[in-house]
């Protein structure tokens, strides 16, 4: 307690070289959460929209489906049996179809993938009441990433060319009935989604399926021979990618710590260069050394206190004002393979704020150690009277 | 004297290392001090002065004989014991004063009782009691920096004797001062040493304090040359 009051003292009354110290440090404390709070505020939007639009709350494979694969699709398909239907007709599953095609909007030619999927379904945020159709009509949803790389708007026509299970060319004209618009590329670029029962009939995959979208009420598992997929395996890509922008981030932010914590220690090497003498007259007035290296660690790590105080000053507000009106994303981030909003929000979590706190504590603790561990060795005598050792 | 003996140095030898050899900086030395002397090392530059002073202050140790301080062999001692004895019994007065220059004079006297863990009101009482004793109670509030030398050397004095120590060590306290100023801090140690029968052991080469002494011990190379008792003292 009394390292902590004379240090504070000390610290006080070091004045500007105190506060130098304290303003970049605090500035790195605040850098951190700042940077922190927006990779989770993304990796929470990107989860939400994910889940929302494109895995739901995980996925039951047919075993041969490989989703980075597209010469799987063709064979990636069985009927869907009494067991699964009954799950799907009480809105847990959701069966998908999927093949490949080609369309020619405007008579140019593009790889596409054909999805169907029921109409009615309630997982996904897909508006696929709109591909509810009578007689030959096939209605097609599109994403807005789609629409504008194809030339494609609501009511267009497009002839699109796909073969059926036996390797028969057919091809047929699609209506765009919707375009819809999501953060999730995967949804979206080189897609076309038409309801399930008319995909069926158009590659003769009658009552088959893909794969499986489950909803909330899906507790897991595999059925027979779907393979389930959670979450942890459906979002590893964008886990992946959040990660190595984490790391990016880290080192920017690290970078910045280091500046700070080195102008600490430099000023804790300094200060024990210069007050050799109130070393001396702590000893001599009955401290021992080692409280004394106590005090002037505490001394040092005191920044860190008072940075954080400093920057929850002007770092709160401002955090603040950002988690309501979010930080807009330029549209070149679209590029990026996973979703990202118009707008993130950070998120600043409790274990965010504690993990950056003790970050910020624990390192200025120890650069302010590094240096005061040498009164230690000091002979009080020599301090005393300022004989550089 | 025996029975009222509280620093027995016996054969004491100090060396120091220096380069590849050694240096010998005290050789041989006995003396015992009793309570409430007013005593002083004297000699020139270089004779073992401030060595001496500074194992009696248990900042250093002998490296032969002991030496002994309120009964304690300051060589036995770990660095908590030798701290405590410090904090507890011994105070200290330096040529240059060493008050601590971001600390007000009151926080600079009332430095050795916070970590004797006494209450703020225990620390104010004996704080403004010692202010008192040095006549500087009106500058509880002042910085160092805006004391004058006589002034900081009569902070430096109520430091050392806040806490009521048996000893306090002197080293060069009237080097930094002026003739008026070297008399008045003279003057206010001796009055504490009649009243509170605080030992002064100085460490001088200053003819005005060997005036008020009543014992000078003169060291020469590292020896005791004199050890005379001056009945007659100014004091």
């Amino acid at each position: 307690m009394v390292a902590f009051k004379l240090a504070f003292r000390n610290l006080i009354g070091a004045g500007l070289r105190t506060w130098l110290n304290v303003i970049v440090l605090s500035f790195a404390f605040f850098i951190i959460i700042f940077l922190n709070g927006f990779i989770d505020g993304w990796n929470r939007q990107a989860r939400k929209d994910t889940m929302n639009w494109e895995t739901g709350n995980g996925q039951l494979w047919h075993p041969e489906f490989d989703r980075y694969d597209p010469y799987t699709y063709q064979d990636a398909h069985t009927p869907v049996t009494d067991e699964v239907m009954k799950l799907v007709k009480s809105n847990v599953l959701t069966p998908v179809l999927i093949t490949q095609a080609t369309i020619y909007p405007q008579g140019r030619m593009e790889s596409i993938i054909l999805k169907g999927i029921d109409p009615d379904q309630k997982i996904l945020l897909l508006t696929t009441n709109l591909l509810v159709s009578e007689g030959d009509d096939i209605p097609a949803l599109i994403g807005k990433r789609m629409a504008a790389s194809s030339r494609l708007k609501k009511d267009d026509l497009m002839l699109v060319r796909w073969r059926d299970k036996n390797g028969t060319f057919d091809a047929v004209e699609l209506r765009i009935a919707g375009v819809f618009d999501c953060n999730v590329p995967t949804v979206d670029n080189g897609q076309i989604w038409i309801a399930l029962d008319k995909l069926q009939k158009m590659t003769g995959m009658d009552g088959e399926a893909t794969f499986f979208i489950a909803g909330k009420s899906y507790t897991g598992g595999d059925i027979a021979e779907w393979k389930y997929k959670d979450l942890k395996f459906l979002l590893s890509d964008m886990d992946k990618i959040i990660q190595s922008k984490k790391i990016g981030q880290a080192i920017i932010y690290l970078l910045l710590l280091c500046i700070a914590l080195l102008a600490i220690f430099d000023t804790q090497v300094l200060s024990i260069f210069r007050r050799q003498k109130e070393i001396g007259t702590y000893v001599a007035l009955g401290m021992t050394r080692y409280q004394v290296v106590g005090i002037f660690t505490v001394e040092g790590a005191a920044h860190s206190i008072l940075a954080i105080i400093l920057g929850a000053i002007y770092g709160i507000p401002f955090l603040l004002l950002l988690n309501k009106t979010g930080i807009p994303m330029p549209i070149a981030g679209d590029q990026m393979g996973i979703s990202i909003a118009e707008k993130i929000f950070p998120a600043y979590s409790l274990g965010l704020i504690t993990f950056s706190i003790l970050l910020v504590v624990i390192t200025a603790t120890i650069v302010s150690y590094l240096p005061a561990r040498k009164i230690a060795k000091m002979n009080p005598t020599d301090a005393l009277k300022g004989k550089l050792q | 004297m025996e029975d009222s003996r509280i620093i027995s140095i016996n054969k004491l030898t100090k060396r120091y290392p220096m380069g590849s050899g050694e240096f010998t900086a005290l050789t041989d030395i006995s003396l015992d001090f009793g309570r409430g002397e007013y005593s002083g090392f004297v000699g020139p530059s270089g004779s073992g002065k401030t060595t001496l002073l500074n194992i009696i202050g248990s900042l250093d140790s002998p490296s032969e004989g002991t030496a002994e301080i309120l009964g304690y062999d300051i060589s036995r001692l770990t660095h908590k014991q030798s701290a405590q004895l410090r904090n507890r019994h011994i105070g200290f007065i330096f040529q240059t004063y060493n008050l601590l220059p971001v600390y007000t004079v009151f926080e600079n006297v009332e430095f050795a009782l916070l970590l004797q863990g006494l209450s703020f009101t225990e620390r104010k009482k004996a704080v403004m009691e010692a202010l008192e004793w040095v006549g500087l109670t009106d500058k509880a509030k002042s910085k160092p920096a805006q004391l004058s030398g006589g002034e900081s050397q009569r902070v430096a004095i109520a430091r050392a004797m806040v806490k009521h120590p048996e000893i306090v060590l002197a080293d060069e306290p009237s080097a930094n001062l002026d003739a008026k100023n070297s008399h008045h801090i003279l003057q206010t140690m001796k009055k504490l040493n009649e009243e509170l029968k605080t030992t002064f052991i100085f460490a001088t080469h200053d003819e005005k304090v060997m005036q008020h002494l009543n014992r000078i011990i003169s060291l020469k190379d590292g020896q005791v040359e004199k050890d005379e008792m001056i009945p007659n003292s100014k004091s």
